[in-house]
């Protein structure tokens, strides 16, 4: 009797599994998942499960940010069917290498609801690229642009640190990012991203790291770059490299302290660094540190 | 005669380890899964599980993290100040139990009528306990967890889970401190188990105990989440882990009911990513700890707190856990020993020459092998076969043999679907034990079988 029973339940369980299997097996149509092209890549189609795993609650399963999920987060999740993307290693206006879209899988964007999926396996962030890539007519038609050249980052002088600080009132950063970094410009409330969507200029008191990385070359490149989609330009064309560099050691002053603006910290204390007058002229805003060590740079 | 009834006594001992482990499995051996968290960041379940509630290399950095993403959004300030931590879980389900070879009286309701043997069958509809899941964090690397757990037949309730930890102490991910009461950092959670019937639902692994050891609830079970303080860290990717655990010897149980020893618990593992199989996993982990031999007495009653003679006992393993694609399979291997009093339950006091001739420290050799097969986050199907064998029985005369048990669980959970703001899965579990020579009546192998099936749901 007793191995009835357990024949019994196996049986069921196994013709249980049959109709589940054969129901998970047609999920594409009965989730509302779309089902897989018959024409993606080994590594699109990997991508496309680990995508419908991982990123489709806020992304979409469209992949036009729309998830469930994205009515809740601020700021919204990227929308893959326009190919444009915040961190990059190419000019501004082209597209980002599939490096650049897995770095960004890797690290994570601070401030936002993206985290860092670096216990993914490197040939899963791959396999994600290749099928975010797929949302868009754009990577059939443009190639990724030339990723531009980071000169060799120089030694951190008073100097330059003065100089980035200029360059900082120059280049009205203040606007947005506000005369001390705080992200509360005479700008910062207006701004809107390419779909009009409100967005943030970044507080650099808040974090060591930024969007699109934690070095200084990171830092460097945003400059050059421009983050694509959102109101913060590129200065390649304003700003010289020696100049961008500058800004890089004067924006670590505002950051809160850590080991890899120790440096610029304590400089900024020696020079008694103030906060810029934006009605100042650019003079006397050099002037008014009183406590400045010429250094050449 | 005297075997016989020593053996039926024995028996009984492990049947009630069994009743005991049924009841502790209807009531809140699982928990964590936790869809606030979910919620709080907008993820799907199959974010950080591979199937919830079971962990995936995400999800298990998240959690060494301290329940923390990272991204500058872990802070409660961060969130909508109507955004409350708190999930709940339970599982309506049937199941159907066989117990073979069980004592009876020969004609009911009389027990001079003498004991026969009777395999016992029962079916019904029945209820999981109620875990209320509150989890998150108190502020930026400060994280809690705390889980009141319900039993749905008497109401009461318990905690299963009541810790805050100290995460990245000076930016740091090898230093987080966890006190209070929590799961042991294990090679094999038993709270995100994927299998719940009475039979299957608790590893041998950490509850199995030799035929003839007084079961003492106090005693110790590894599955339990156990009361102390854990010091635990991890690589940035969380391939190389180390814990340590200094808890008190009261098996999770509150109020310093025994005495005041401490037990203690390490865990080391390296992760190593094998090319396009993934991420792999060995590991060894031993745990040691004393536990009282009697206690003093106010007219022959126990003073909880008062335990003396304390004995020793341990377990030791190692383990890999190897990752092929969308299959995996955890083997574990455990040496486990208790000292003579502890498992004669004689007071130590009284010496050796209390102990029952022939007793002796039982030892035994637990193998694990756990495979998963993840055919989408919604389909997960669930392998396990488990053996203990005797190394050394509680009493010489014993057979080598006794109480040798072989497990063997197959099931699968089916998600129809995965969204961030609960979970849902439709569980079906079959598992089967045999225990060698423990009938009572006859001294023959007994096997027990549960079936399950269930509504799991988290929300």
């Amino acid at each position: 009797m007793r191995i009835a029973h357990n024949a019994i339940f196996l049986c069921g369980m196994v013709l249980s599994l049959g109709m589940t299997m054969a129901t998970a097996q047609n999920a594409g149509t009965s989730s509302g998942y779309p089902t897989p092209k018959g024409d993606f890549t080994p590594a699109e189609q990997r991508g496309h499960g680990l995508y419908l795993r991982y990123c489709f609650e806020c992304h979409g399963v469209a992949g036009d940010g729309e998830g469930d999920t994205a009515p809740f987060i601020d700021p919204k999740p990227r929308n893959f069917t326009l190919a444009v993307f915040k961190c990059r290693s190419t000019p501004t206006g082209t597209l980002p290498l599939d490096k650049d879209l897995e770095d960004t899988i890797e690290r994570g964007i601070v401030h936002s609801n993206m985290p860092s999926w670096r216990p993914l396996r490197q040939e899963d962030r791959a396999d994600l690229v290749a099928y975010i890539k797929t949302f868009s007519a754009r990577w059939k038609t443009e190639k990724p642009g030339e990723p531009i050249k980071i000169p060799a980052e120089p030694a951190v002088t008073a100097d330059r640190i003065k100089d980035g600080q200029a360059v900082f009132k120059r280049v009205e950063c203040w606007k947005c990012h506000g005369v001390e970094g705080r992200a509360n410009g005479p700008s910062a409330d207006t701004l809107t991203d390419d779909q009009g969507r409100p967005i943030k200029p970044f507080n650099f008191h808040d974090s060591d790291r930024f969007k699109c990385g934690s070095t200084d070359q990171d830092m460097y490149r945003d400059f050059m770059t421009g983050l694509d989609g959102t109101p913060m330009p590129s200065f390649a064309d304003n700003i010289k490299p020696d100049e961008a560099w500058d800004l890089v050691f004067y924006l670590r002053t505002l950051q809160p302290p850590a080991s890899v603006n120790k440096k610029e910290k304590e400089i900024a204390k020696q020079l008694g660094l103030k906060p810029i007058n934006p009605n100042a002229p650019a003079q006397s805003d050099s002037n008014q540190q009183q406590n400045n060590q010429p250094q050449s740079k | 005669m005297q075997t016989k009834l020593q053996r039926s006594a024995v028996a009984s001992c492990l049947l009630t380890v069994v009743a005991v482990l049924g009841c502790l499995l209807a009531t809140s051996t699982r928990s964590e899964a936790i869809p606030a968290f979910a919620r709080k960041y907008g993820l799907p379940c199959s974010a950080c599980h591979e199937a919830w509630p079971k962990l995936n290399s995400f999800g298990q950095n998240f959690k060494d993290n301290g329940y923390q993403l990272m991204n500058e959004r872990d802070s409660p300030i961060w969130l909508n100040p109507s955004y409350w931590p708190a999930a709940m879980r339970i599982t309506p389900h049937w199941h159907y139990e066989s117990a073979g070879r069980q004592p009876v009286d020969a004609v009911p309701g009389d027990p001079t009528s003498g004991s026969i043997e009777k395999t016992i069958n029962t079916s019904g509809f029945d209820l999981t306990g109620i875990d209320i899941l509150t989890a998150g964090t108190l502020a930026k690397n400060i994280s809690f967890l705390l889980v009141p757990s319900i039993d749905p037949g008497d109401g009461t309730v318990g905690f299963e889970s009541a810790n805050v930890r100290l995460d990245n102490i000076k930016g740091s991910t090898w230093f987080n401190v966890k006190f209070g009461k929590a799961e042991l950092d294990l090679p094999l959670s038993e709270k995100r188990m994927m299998t719940f019937s009475n039979v299957g639902g608790a590893y041998q692994l950490y509850h199995f105990m030799p035929v003839g050891e007084p079961f003492d609830e106090s005693f110790f079970s590894f599955g339990e989440n156990q009361v102390g303080v854990e010091l635990m860290g991890h690589s940035l990717d969380d391939h190389t882990r180390y814990a340590f655990s200094f808890m008190s010897s009261t098996n999770g149980e509150l109020g310093l009911s025994q005495g005041r020893t401490y037990d203690y618990y390490l865990h080391l593992s390296q992760g190593f990513m094998a090319g396009k199989l993934g991420l792999q996993r060995i590991g060894i982990f031993g745990l040691s700890g004393f536990r009282p031999t009697f206690f003093q007495t106010n007219g022959g009653d126990p003073l909880p707190g008062t335990g003396q003679g304390n004995r020793s006992f341990y377990r030791a393993g190692v383990y890999g856990s190897l990752y092929i694609g969308k299959f995996d399979l955890t083997a574990v291997y455990q040496r486990s020993q208790d000292n003579v009093f502890i498992a004669n339950g004689v007071g130590a006091n009284l010496g050796g020459g209390a102990l029952p001739v022939g007793a002796q420290g039982p030892e035994w050799n637990t193998g694990t092998f756990e495979a998963h097969y993840t055919y989408s986050p919604r389909l997960f199907f669930i392998g396990r076969y488990e053996l203990v064998r005797m190394a050394r029985q509680v009493l010489a005369t014993d057979p080598s043999d006794l109480g040798d048990t072989d497990v063997f669980t197959i099931g699968y959970r089916y998600y129809p679907f995965m969204h961030s703001r609960a979970g849902f899965a439709w569980h079906q579990e079959f598992a089967t034990l045999r225990s060698r020579k423990t009938s009572p009546v006859n001294g023959l192998d007994q096997r027990t079988s549960s079936y399950f099936m269930g509504f799991d749901f988290a929300f």
